[in-house]
């Protein structure tokens, strides 16, 4: 066992870091997400510059792609395909002190790195609570006769306030995402090299090759 | 918390803390908070930096313009008539100048849409409603008046007790200028008891008629009676509104 974990990672060895349902619910989310934040600029900066538009059309188009955001992560979760997603999900859910003390040091602080690295776990569970966010308050907007008028107020504020959030985050992700290969390739095609898991993801690594199974490994699929 | 240094034991996975839950329950806390208050946080931002940085922030207190069509009607100053009609003694057609030449009343209100956005401290300058009625003469017969307007979609209905409110006004001017096409000018109604919904844009005709027809937003299932304090009853809940 030692021998494994002290041998030089393979750079030729590929390691699958997320499965095919992983991508497809990734990739799904990510274009509920487009359509609600082109709609949303749309709604948004079209009544504060004065821009028509076909208001009318474009608040069904966010209405209903917002109602269908959780899909892609629900059906991803549930059911016999989802096994690499719920664990996936435990793994950003829970964090060592070492991990905690990594984003309190904003990554100065030493780390073994599992699988995702803090800062991208608060990305997911943050991106995760804000889509309940938006089901509600946007709700709360659509469906308002059952709330008393001051709510409404209160859920406006609070659906512009998360959005503009979601911009940010979403505006830091893509740029994540393009200044890092490696990352970029493994949400398209699945995989990062041994070596790129030395590097980033050591813990993980280790652990992959401590439960070394075949349905970790695409290359034996 | 206290974070004590690490010192996991051999081959047993170390302690973890279930974070994700902690950060997932402070923003529903935050999220909940905010529907409960942002009405007031929202108001102090506004008060705090004034309306021109309060309204760029996100969830500022401003305008969200909205058209049925898709479009707004473009109403020369001189091509615009209100076309009064109906169970009138005297059908009229007014010009704007006959409008701007009226009595004008003005005051400064808040804007405020049934959805939840609102404008505080409008200000809205026009003809009393009930002053336009008196120059027509309604007849004894005549129950409710219906609003059209110049984008051929939206219209609206009121009682004739509630069009004598001193507040219900045939609005020429607002913030401090002519009413602009965003904003349903050159002419547009403002129902300063009711929600925002009541005040038609690009107003056109007013016809007195002797039932309350339901205008557009009533078929898209809105209160007829759409007072500020949610009460949907055929008069005035507060006079307070008013």
């Amino acid at each position: 066992m030692v021998a494994i974990i002290q041998s030089q990672p393979r750079a030729a060895v590929r390691i699958l870091r997320f499965d095919r349902v992983q991508r497809a619910a990734h990739w799904a989310n990510a274009a509920l997400f487009a359509v609600l934040m082109a709609t949303a600029i749309a709604l948004y900066f079209g009544s504060f510059f004065g821009i028509v538009i076909q208001r009318h059309t474009i608040a069904e188009i966010h209405l209903w792609t917002g109602v269908s955001l959780p899909a892609p992560i629900i059906v991803s979760l549930i059911g016999p395909w989802g096994s690499q997603m719920r664990r996936d999900v435990r793994r950003i859910s829970y964090w060592t002190r070492d991990e905690i003390r990594w984003i309190k040091s904003l990554g100065k602080t030493p780390l073994v790195a599992d699988k995702f690295n803090p800062g991208q776990k608060l990305n997911a569970i943050f991106i995760g609570a804000t889509i309940l966010v938006m089901l509600a308050t946007g709700s709360m907007l659509q469906w308002f006769r059952f709330f008393p008028v001051p709510w409404r107020t209160g859920a406006t504020f609070v659906h512009d306030v998360f959005a503009f959030a979601v911009f940010v985050a979403v505006f830091g992700h893509t740029v994540m995402a393009l200044t890092h290969r490696d990352s970029l390739r493994s949400i398209l095609k699945g995989w990062v090299g041994e070596g790129w898991a030395a590097v980033h993801a050591s813990g993980w690594l280790k652990e992959q090759q401590l439960t070394e199974d075949s349905a970790t490994f695409e290359s034996r699929e | 918390m206290s974070l004590g240094p690490e010192s996991p034991t051999p081959g047993e996975p170390p302690k973890r803390v279930a974070i994700g839950r902690r950060v997932f329950i402070g923003i529903a806390a935050i999220s909940a908070l905010g529907i409960a208050f942002g009405a007031d946080v929202q108001s102090f931002l506004g008060n705090a930096l004034g309306s021109g940085l309060g309204g760029l922030l996100p969830g500022g207190d401003r305008f969200r313009i909205y058209s049925i069509t898709g479009a707004y009607p473009q109403i020369s100053r001189s091509d615009f008539r209100l076309e009064v009609s109906g169970l009138v003694e005297r059908p009229m057609t007014f010009t704007l100048a006959d409008l701007e030449a009226m009595p004008t009343t003005s005051f400064v209100k808040t804007f405020q849409c049934v959805t939840g956005w609102k404008v505080p401290d409008v200000h809205w300058e026009g003809v009393k409603l009930s002053h336009i009625l008196k120059t027509v003469g309604v007849k004894s017969e005549a129950v409710a008046l219906s609003f059209e307007s110049y984008d051929r979609a939206d219209t609206e209905s009121l009682t004739l007790d509630q069009a004598q409110l001193p507040d219900v006004i045939v609005a020429h001017r607002m913030l401090g200028a002519p009413v602009t096409a965003e904003h349903g000018g050159p002419v547009r109604l403002y129902v300063a008891p009711m929600f925002g919904y009541k005040s038609l844009k690009w107003l056109s005709a007013i016809r007195v008629v002797d039932t309350v027809q339901p205008g557009y937003w009533e078929e898209n299932g809105y209160p007829a009676n759409g007072w500020l304090d949610g009460t949907t009853g055929p008069t005035n809940p507060d006079p307070s509104l008013t």
